[in-house]
């Protein structure tokens, strides 16, 4: 079982022991991260970063990553700036920078794109969200705040709130915590609802999932409340982004009957889903949870890069 | 079985148990313009079948389906039989066999799908579940159930 110069394009390329090898990576990578200790681990290496959908944590969380290694990287931060612009495929573009660096990290708004990279590169390519579709590095830093806060993944009782139709980050997490043995509650605007089809295969992994009306009740006996945005760009049509937009906000009031070690997670960025006082309660993970995807992508970046943990 | 009202073919394919109503859609796939200009094509709609109840067939002269086709045609129609006929006789018979990967044959439904955005591959399906046949687009994971609206 190794990393080394696979391709990384959704969380179901990852068995269960991929994962926690990356987790337990990605926890010894910590004080790297923090700038306690230092590292070559890349050295030599370089990484193409190409992002075509704007992004403010997953791009500088992975320069970040990579710096703190001791690696470099070329970036594609503004795809107005591109040869893409020009009319050059993804395909062709991709084929190019592969053979520029050691691997690629794409964002692209394409639900594929990244697939397709995959193909295109002979590089390994990472997938840093495609569209609506997979974001596994989200994922697993994800999966790496609850490991942290709970020491462990099994039974956890996870409440997943607001936007789960195009929310990326939700159905690769809970097709994750689903191989873990958790429990997972829906809660959702009517119209946000769970895709059938990734619910079907979630119901076909064997994973417990429950919908909940109220989040209220559905937060009083969970160990996370993982809230989403609601995400206006996924929206054709701007009324039908009004009509969900603010239909749920997490403030003290609704913590004040969850259990003490209840953590509230959220991909960022926010846009009123959680009251600002809840910052400064021992709930709020959000913060470290954004700061763990450098750790996460440090450990993902070293054992794909180099086959080794660091 | 009673005589069919249709003229046997020296060379060719037919199709035959293709799902009653189907018979236009299967010649869709077949692409008849691109036929040769001498050839005949007979169609056959709402036939009776022991298997079946009503079924249709097509007839095509002096022509072999390609494998895509005959993928294609296992989606719209996978009742359906194809025989090879080679002087008259029948030379090769057998049902449609739908393959795990399906590749150029549909359009992926997802208009957001990469394999739709003018990039220089196929579109790409693996089979999720055979039956009903629900196949799963090989770049965005969006699952397809119904095929005769997305034919490439």
């Amino acid at each position: 079982m190794t990393l080394k110069g696979r391709d990384l394009i959704s969380i179901r390329d990852l068995s269960r022991e991929e994962i926690e090898e990356v987790l337990r990576a990605a926890k010894r990578m910590i004080p790297y991260a923090e700038g306690r200790k230092s590292s070559r681990a890349l050295e030599d290496r370089l990484l193409t970063l190409a992002f075509f959908e704007p992004s403010t944590r997953t791009r500088l969380s992975f320069e970040t990553a990579v710096q703190r290694l001791g690696g470099r990287c070329v970036t594609i931060a503004d795809p107005s700036a591109s040869s893409m612009r020009k009319g050059e495929s993804l395909h062709d573009t991709v084929r190019m920078l592969s053979s520029y660096g050691d691997g690629i990290v794409l964002r692209h708004p394409n639900e594929g794109a990244a697939r397709l990279a995959a193909l295109a590169s002979d590089k390994p390519v990472i997938n840093a969200g495609d569209g609506a579709g997979q974001h596994p590095t989200q994922t697993l830093l994800d999966l790496a705040t609850m490991q942290e806060a709970f020491g462990t993944l099994s039974g956890l009782k996870v409440v997943f709130l607001g936007d789960l139709k195009f929310g990326r980050t939700v159905h690769s997490l809970a097709h994750a915590l689903s191989m873990f043995g958790a429990e997972l509650v829906l809660s959702s605007p009517p119209t946000l609802g769970l895709p059938n089809e990734v619910r079907e295969q979630l119901d076909e992994a064997g994973a417990k999932v429950t919908e909940a009306d109220q989040v209220h009740s559905a937060v009083r006996d969970a160990d996370v409340l993982y809230v989403t945005r609601i995400q206006k760009e996924r929206f054709a049509d701007e009324a039908e982004y009004a009509k969900v937009a603010g239909s749920y906000r997490i403030d003290n009031t609704i913590l004040a009957g969850a259990k003490p070690r209840l953590i509230v997670m959220h991909p960022l960025p926010r846009t009123g889903e959680i009251a600002p006082e809840v910052d400064g309660t021992s709930h709020a993970a959000y913060f470290r949870q954004a700061f763990l995807g450098v750790p996460v992508r440090m450990a993902l970046l070293s054992l794909i890069l180099t086959g080794r943990a660091g | 079985m009673r005589e069919l009202k249709i003229t046997p073919i020296r060379n060719g394919t037919v199709i035959d148990h293709i799902g009653n109503g189907l018979a236009l859609e299967v010649l869709r796939i077949i692409g008849v313009r691109e036929l040769d200009k001498d050839s005949t094509v007979s169609v056959a709609l709402h036939v009776r079948s022991q298997k079946l109840g009503w079924k249709d067939i097509v007839k095509v002269e002096n022509m072999e389906l390609s494998p895509r086709k005959v993928n294609a045609i296992a989606l719209i129609a996978p009742t359906a039989t194809i025989s090879i006929i080679r002087d008259y006789k029948v030379r090769e018979k057998r049902a449609v066999d739908l393959p795990d990967r399906i590749v150029g044959v549909l359009r992926c439904p997802n208009p957001n799908c990469i394999s739709n955005q003018n990039e220089p591959v196929e579109s790409e399906f693996e089979v999720a579940r055979r039956r009903p046949v629900v196949l799963r687009c090989g770049y965005c994971d969006r699952q397809v159930d119904e095929f005769l609206s997305h034919l490439a």
